[in-house]
């Protein structure tokens, strides 16, 4: 079976060939057959593949497609990797985006036949895009992966491209992933002229066989990729295109948020995991970012009314933990949360898009309330998808927040690399952002389904719960959300009484955390369990005062008057956008703007207009030589045939 | 005494000038048309004179296929000459300028 | 005796070269055209290209020349006097040109080494034919077919539309 692993690429592949081959002839009925079956066929070779590796005891398997390059002793090979970080970002990529391609094919139903083949067209591009990604077995074969999800993000976020907005958000998301991307390739080439060689594996060999070179060249390796990764998985600085990438289908912000795309830095920094160990610093700077960025976005998401927009910052904010865990050299932690983050967040996403969908395209919060009562499927399985993303004990969230928690902790205590107190202070963010996710989330819930119906009347009489192809993904993305938590508790959970924490065991030989010395006691560690979910708790209470009940949004109302200033810097996002506006994209434009009327309209168009000026002058001059008298003519030629004779004689 | 090839080079130069003066100082086709045959003698006796000097027939085997070019010439000279006499009523080249700039 | 045949025949072609080109009455100037060309097979014949010389009678002075009379007659025997504008700058350079023509070739001549001829050449018919069907076959076949296309082309330039 797992010589077939390829065959998990080629799926989606070849089910965008088909669909973009016949989008003018393919009817609803049959794209969404060739669109979910290549996303399904993939599933189940996957599910194959990790059957088969589950009796290998964790081995590495890599399987050669062909020669990719080859120049000198440099050789580029299209190979794919199997060990237990690429399966487990297998197994839940293509459960998800199996998922998700089922729900699409609810949700847009309602397009032109043409635009439905391209939407599930650009969909399985993007899984085998991600896939890609993921089995790449040299840094090369993973960068191919990394633009195309790039490049497929462009597609689909600007797939309402007649909208100005749309095409803006897309233009958007691939302009300032590319600022990360040049990271990535930097990093690349660094890798190839300090090691020579681009391979994972080989990289990692060469790292170890000269410790020199390795701890030379590691710091810059680490920051580079780290660039990239805050391109790719939206961190300070690079987060600003994800909340725009809302204006694609909801299904496709489930998946660039949930199963591609964003997890795609996280993966990275933890596949290349091996350079991160080696170098401090940049630990130390993954996990400043991670943890600013974790509270940044998450103050943001207190003032949007934008139901997306929330949890498009949602998204940025666990981002944010898991690059936090990552910094503080909990690399399986980081993974454990991006894979429960995929559950529930694509929950969120597609309940959402059920909510907008019964709302007929409505987004806004305050024109929602109250659609408890006419959409029960989508009401309960959004509310345990905000229980796991606010770390309510049971539920997945809780068990992988917890641990990256208690790992920064630990760091912090352990005073990790002599970083002590930045990694407590980090901790400390992490509990204030704990807090601010249970609260907004909460702001969510209540103000959607809770309370009366706020919007027109022809609205309310529309609503109406989704058809079983969209609950249905949505029931098990929610069953997903509970179990899979289990599959990482911590031991200090279980009071030391066996090694529950099958996740880290199962990650342990690719991905080591990064050992911190110091060993937090049990009490300590439930304190901190307990700390963070009584922080939750009291995210929830706060939300139910504020936002539910007969007073719901009064007291908001109130602060937002008592200091209006503060409300409209984080209703408006901190001007962030309007920053970057003015420091890079203005800059730019007046660059290209006086690149355009000064060199090229001046310099290169005047060099070539009087070019041009010089030929016609000498046209016009020399044009009085042909008389268009016979005579003349041949007195020219014999002139010439002398001439020639003269020179062929003398 | 008999003459050399310098006696028939020197003939055969003659012919060429009095024949390239004919066809530049000239404006009647008919004239000119002779004028360029006369040239293409001149440059026939050359090539005869040369080819005995060297002693092989190369030489005369190409003025048998200048005669045919000629031949072929003048058959396509005259033929415009008749259609542009049509045209113009004339067979002045000088006023045959129509395509000038 | 040969020499003596060479400078009549010489002095006869180009005096009447001269009053082919210069004359006014194209009739005169084919005419005189016809005596150059005799000469010239005269001297076709003192190089011993005796075949040349029948053919320069039979294709110029026999068959060229008639082709020419009658276009000559079609239009219209006398042609107007060459009148109108005058081109001193033609006529200058031309006289020039041809003049340049003269002197380089008669230099050329008594400049170029005179060596006995290298062996006799008899330039009949039997010879001429047999180096022009096997040697230069190749440009004969494409000699015919300049021949064919220039008949064709004289037929379609002087057809008459309707």
């Amino acid at each position: 079976m797992l010589n077939l692993l390829w065959l998990v690429l080629a799926f989606p592949l070849a089910g965008t060939c088909l669909l973009l081959a016949g989008a003018r002839r393919l009817g609803h009925r049959a794209t969404a057959a060739i669109g979910v079956g290549s996303a399904g066929l993939s599933l189940l070779v996957t599910l194959g593949a990790l059957v088969s590796y589950a009796g290998m005891h964790g081995e590495v398997v890599t399987q050669t497609l062909y020669r990719w390059i080859a120049a000198g002793n440099f050789t580029v090979d299209l190979s794919l990797r199997l060990d237990s970080l690429s399966a487990v970002m297998l197994f839940f990529v293509t459960v998800v985006g199996f998922l998700i391609h089922v729900y699409s094919v609810g949700y847009m139903h309602d397009e032109a036949a043409t635009a439905y083949a391209r939407y599930f067209a650009y969909l399985n591009l993007f899984m085998f895009a991600m896939l890609t990604l993921v089995l790449g077995a040299n840094l090369l074969v993973v960068f191919v992966g990394w633009e195309g999800v790039g490049l497929c993000s462009y597609l689909l976020i600007g797939f309402y491209f007649e909208k100005d907005w749309c095409a803006a958000a897309g233009k958007k998301a691939f302009i300032v992933n590319r600022i990360g991307d040049f990271g990535f390739l930097l990093a690349i080439v660094i890798a190839f002229k300090a090691f020579g060689t681009v391979d994972i594996a080989g990289l990692q060999a060469a790292m170890a066989a000269d410790p020199e070179a390795a701890g030379r060249w590691a710091t810059v390796l680490a920051v580079l990729l780290f660039v990239g990764a805050t391109g790719k998985s939206a961190q300070l600085p690079l987060y600003v295109w994800l909340p725009d990438a809302m204006a694609g289908p909801t299904p496709v912000s489930a998946l660039i948020h949930a199963a591609t795309m964003v997890t795609a830095g996280v993966y990275m920094v933890a596949r290349t995991s091996f350079i991160y160990a080696l170098s401090p610093t940049a630990l130390l700077v993954v996990a400043v970012v991670g943890g600013v960025t974790a509270v940044f976005a998450a103050t943001i998401g207190l003032a949007q009314n934008d139901i997306k927009k929330v949890l498009a910052y949602s998204t940025v904010s666990q981002l944010g933990y898991m690059f936090l865990g990552a910094g503080a050299g909990a690399f399986a932690a980081a993974i454990f949360h991006v894979f429960t983050h995929a559950f529930f967040k694509a929950c969120l996403f597609l309940g959402a898009g059920s909510v907008i969908h019964a709302c007929g395209g409505e987004q806004d919060m305050r024109k929602m309330g109250g659609l408890k009562s006419h959409m029960k499927a989508t009401y309960w399985t959004f509310l345990v998808a905000t229980l796991a993303l606010a770390g309510i004990p049971l539920f997945a969230g809780f068990f992988s927040k917890d641990e990256i928690l208690a790992k920064v902790f630990a760091a912090g205590v352990g005073n990790l690399h002599g970083y002590g107190t930045v990694y407590l202070g980090l901790w400390g963010l992490g509990v204030v952002g704990a807090f601010l996710t249970a609260f907004y989330m909460f702001r969510v819930v209540y103000m959607t389904f809770h309370g009366e119906y706020r919007g027109s009347a022809e609205q309310r009489h529309h609503l109406h719960e989704s058809p079983g192809v969209m609950v249905w993904p949505l029931r098990i993305l929610a069953g997903g959300s509970v179990v899979a938590g289990l599959l990482g508790v911590s031991k200090a959970m279980v009071f030391d009484w066996f090694d529950s924490n099958w996740f880290e065991h199962l990650l342990h030989p690719v991905a080591p955390a990064v050992t911190v010395g110091h060993h937090v006691s049990l009490g300590v560690e439930w304190g901190l369990i307990v700390l963070s979910v009584g922080v939750a708790g009291a995210g929830i209470w706060l939300a139910k005062r504020f936002y539910f009940g007969p007073e719901a949004g009064a007291v908001p109302a109130r602060v937002a008057a008592a200091w209006p200033r503060l409300y409209r810097t984080v209703a408006n996002k901190y001007w962030v956008d309007e920053i970057y506006d003015a420091t890079v994209v203005r800059p730019t434009n007046r660059l290209a703007w006086w690149l355009w009327k000064g060199l090229d309209t001046v310099v290169i168009d005047g060099v070539l207009v009087s070019l041009a000026f010089f030929t016609e002058i000498a046209g016009d001059l020399l044009r009085f030589v042909q008389t268009g008298n016979v005579r003349n003519y041949a007195l020219m030629v014999l002139g010439g045939a002398i001439l020639a004779a003269a020179w062929l004689l003398l | 005494m008999a003459p050399t090839i310098s006696h028939f080079v020197i003939l055969a130069a003659l012919l060429l000038g009095i024949g390239a003066a004919g066809v530049l100082l000239r404006r009647s086709g008919i004239a000119i048309l002779l004028g360029i045959e006369l040239m293409l003698n001149a440059g026939n006796l050359a090539l005869v004179a040369f080819a005995r000097q060297h002693g092989n027939l190369e030489g005369q085997v190409f003025v048998f296929f200048t005669m045919a070019v000629a031949a072929a010439e003048v058959a396509v000279g005259l033929a415009l000459l008749v259609a542009i006499y049509r045209r113009q009523q004339s067979i002045d080249v000088d006023r045959l300028s129509v395509m000038r700039w | 005796m040969v020499m003596t045949v060479f400078v009549v025949a010489a002095v006869l072609a180009i005096v009447s070269a001269l009053v082919a080109v210069s004359h006014r009455d194209p009739v005169i100037n084919v005419l005189s055209l016809v005596v150059t060309f005799f000469c010239v097979a005269v001297n076709f014949a003192l190089l011993g290209a005796n075949f040349l010389a029948a053919a320069q009678i039979l294709v110029y002075a026999g068959a060229l020349l008639v082709l020419f009379l009658f276009v000559i007659m079609l239009l219209g025997a006398p042609q107007a006097p060459e009148s109108g504008l005058h081109r001193p700058v033609q006529k200058t350079a031309g006289l020039a040109l041809a003049a340049i023509v003269i002197i380089g070739g008669v230099l050329l001549a008594l400049t170029m080494k005179v060596l006995p001829p290298a062996s006799p050449v008899t330039g009949d018919a039997r010879e001429i034919g047999k180096a022009m069907l096997t040697t230069h076959a190749f440009s004969f076949e494409l000699i015919s077919v300049l021949l064919l296309a220039a008949m064709v082309g004289a037929l379609m330039l002087v057809k008459r539309k309707h």
